[in-house]
């Protein structure tokens, strides 16, 4: 084999026949993915499936605390858990630029491979492509995810009513500023880690603990104040936050002051906002910190009558203010 | 974080409220006019209004370097990267920005254009190094704070010999804009005094705004950007009026001293000179307010190097910028705000740029009923 890819391994001959055994086949076969038919065939399960897709063209491709490899599992499987589903199988795309080095892809897959393990799901079908040197920018992922629907889950924005609390899982902003401070114009040293991971066993233990959960959500791009936005203009509600109770990183806190960002507009890919009745919303805080992934879980705010759909927020210093989208682009391809 | 949660510190934050509460007379308004930018953001982003008195009043100035930069410049800049083929650097502030028939850096940077979002001069100056078969050119905008960067990338290219680097200056003289803020005949119905500039003092010093302090009988306290820093500046603003003084006064002395930075001021005096006339959206016209490269260094000006075509520059009809920035009218008060002019669809510059007076109270604020906000 080559050390870089070329065009050849597009091509569908010999070349590429042997990338896809010698890299892709290597690290995440199984049983479906193996038969190497044009399509992953598994039986159907009773009840209900849940199906989401996601791409990623993360920049740069390796960054503190994970890659593009690990996050295009947990970004698929993150969106079915967040309806409650347990994820059961994964499909790949691949975009692969001219000259991108072979060891490095393969440290990719390796790592998708090890978060799908990790994760229990299976990647039972894939797809390669290969753009010219400069249209593409190294690798660009796809993947599409199906999971099955535990009876009488019912996660849903329309479940959404005046009074409820809001918690969030952990600190937010992590995965953002991990990213950002590996930016080529940009790097400055931090030890902050990008909270990339597989929320679904969290979601599960949440769920069992109080079935009445009205909504979940990952805050990804846009972070939590986009998140809750969203949340409030489509229930119809308000929300009000207490930034006394949100969890931030003193090292996040820290780059955030010397970049002028603000750690609820930033991405985070291993953190859930849950929204229930103000009743259970205790029980589900102490079951969240009962979960690695939850420890620093907070219970941060209550869902309002508003008509104006805002999202408020009591500042720490005593005053109160929105928290509005963000507008255009803080930080390009961070997920 | 050390020496930053201090500086937001509710406990203080409530007791300087009570001083102020006690500190101000009933039977009169004070009107305060936060020159900068950063200072109306600090206000809204704490709720500082929320810990003043009814009658102490915020009135916002001109202090947002983006905002107060005319249409022509911009469509000057955009010209640059369309016409001239140059690749563009500028601060990510100025890429939303609409110039004439809402044409932006970003929608031209879509078209094709090469304009590229630095971080700093070096940026732009790595980018020229890197790419010596093209012209590159800097888009210098700012305050006195953001002068000296642009001074050192100049002397830079000029002792590396870089051919293909040049910058477009625009950068302003805030002394200049407090005075003509003061002078504007339709000017803000009333101000009291002045939360002076923060960042812009670390350089210059405090001594610049005496003159304007004595000649218009008007208080100014040079303030930091941290909210309590605002509150206690608030503080000594209504003392000096209750007790009829108009001085300069330092709150910022962490930072900022009498006279400033030297070593930055010979700096920017050895590149830069002043122009007779500078043209800022909202105050129009204004003498002696703005800086250009010196004749030394005329390799390095790119308004030198490439000829800015004539053309009709306008702002967007009804948008109500200019007088925002005088402090004559709030945001809200703008027919436009929150309805066509949003941040994801702005209008006007003081609705794009992160230190905008309508950004400010979109993001922050707008949830206020218009007399609570004014």
């Amino acid at each position: 084999m080559t050390d870089c890819i070329n065009m050849t391994h597009g091509g569908g001959g010999r070349v590429m026949a042997e990338l896809i055994r010698d890299v892709f086949h290597k690290h995440l076969g199984n049983r479906i993915l193996d038969r190497g038919d044009d399509a992953g065939l598994f039986a159907v399960q009773k009840g209900r499936l849940v199906m989401s897709t996601d791409g990623h063209v993360i920049a740069p491709l390796f960054f503190p605390g994970g890659d593009i490899g690990a996050l295009s599992v947990h970004g698929t499987v993150n969106d079915l858990a967040m309806m409650g589903a347990k994820p059961l199988y994964l499909t790949a795309g691949f975009i692969l630029e001219e000259g991108y080095p072979l060891t490095d892809l393969e440290r990719i897959v390796w790592s998708m491979a090890s978060a799908a393990r990790e994760a229990g799901v299976q990647i039972i079908s894939g797809d390669t492509k290969v753009v010219e040197r400069g249209k593409g920018d190294g690798v660009f992922i796809t993947t599409t995810g199906i999971g099955v629907l535990p009876e009488g889950v019912d996660i849903s924005v329309s479940n959404v009513t005046v009074g409820q609390s809001v918690l969030v899982s952990g600190t937010i902003g992590d995965h953002g500023v991990a990213v950002l401070s590996k930016r080529e114009n940009l790097e400055f040293e931090t030890e902050i880690y990008s909270d990339t991971a597989s929320l679904h066993g969290l979601v599960a233990d949440m769920v069992a603990a109080v079935p009445d959960i009205a909504m979940l959500r990952d805050p990804t791009r846009g972070g939590l104040s986009a998140t809750l936005n969203e949340i409030a203009t489509a229930a119809g509600v308000g929300i009000t936050l207490d930034e006394v109770q949100i969890p931030v990183s003193p090292d996040v806190a820290a780059a955030c002051e010397l970049l002028g960002l603000d750690p609820q507009n930033i991405a985070n890919e291993g953190k859930l906002i849950a929204i229930c009745p103000s009743g259970k919303a205790d029980a589900l805080l102490a079951i969240m910190r009962a979960h690695p992934l939850g420890q620093n879980a907070a219970i941060i705010g209550k869902v309002t009558d508003d008509p104006s759909h805002l999202v408020q927020m009591k500042t720490a210093f005593g005053g109160t203010r929105i928290v509005d989208w963000l507008a255009g682009e803080q930080l390009p391809r961070i997920c | 974080m050390r020496y930053i949660t201090e500086f937001r510190d509710r406990a203080l934050a409530e007791n300087l409220a009570g001083r102020i509460r006690r500190a101000v007379q009933p039977d009169r308004a004070y009107h305060f006019m936060e020159f900068c930018g950063g200072h109306t953001h600090a206000i809204f982003r704490y709720g500082v209004q929320d810990l003043m008195p009814p009658n102490v009043h915020f009135v916002h100035g001109p202090g947002c370097p983006v905002c107060v930069l005319p249409v022509r410049r911009l469509d000057d800049a955009i010209e640059l990267a369309e016409k001239h083929g140059v690749i563009l650097c500028t601060y990510g502030d100025m890429m939303r920005v609409p110039g004439t028939g809402r044409r932006s850096l970003i929608k031209a940077k879509a078209d094709g254009a090469d304009i590229r979002m630095v971080y700093s001069t070096l940026d732009a100056l790595k980018i020229a190094r890197e790419n010596p078969d093209r012209q590159v050119v800097f888009f210098a905008i700012g305050f006195e704070t953001t002068t000296p960067p642009t001074a050192v990338a100049i002397k830079m290219a000029q002792a590396e010999r870089l051919t293909n680097f040049t910058v477009f200056c625009n950068h302003v003289l805030t002394p200049a804009a407090i005075e003509h803020v003061l002078d504007a005949p339709d000017g803000p119905a009333q101000i009291d005094g002045f939360l002076g500039p923060s960042h812009v003092s670390a350089v210059i010093g405090s001594h610049p705004y005496e003159a304007a302090a004595q000649k218009y009988q008007k208080p100014v306290v040079i303030a930091g950007f941290e909210p309590l820093d605002v509150m206690q500046s608030v503080l000594m603003l209504i003392g000096q009026v209750n007790a009829g003084r108009a001085e300069v006064e330092n709150q910022y002395t962490r930072v900022v001293t009498r006279f400033g930075n030297r070593k930055a001021q010979a700096l920017v005096a050895e590149v830069f000179t002043l122009r007779d006339r500078f043209e800022w959206r909202g105050l129009g016209s204004v003498p002696q307010s703005a800086l250009q490269i010196r004749d030394n260094f005329a390799d390095f000006d790119a308004e030198r190097r490439f000829a800015a075509s004539q053309k009709q520059s306008r702002e967007v009809k009804s948008c109500e910028c200019p007088a925002v920035l005088r402090g004559a009218k709030k945001p809200i008060e703008c027919k436009l705000f929150g309805a066509v002019c949003t941040p994801d669809n702005p209008m006007g510059a003081c609705m794009v740029s992160s230190e905008g007076a309508c950004a400010a109270y979109f993001s922050y604020g707008r949830q206020r009923a218009p007399k609570d906000a004014a």
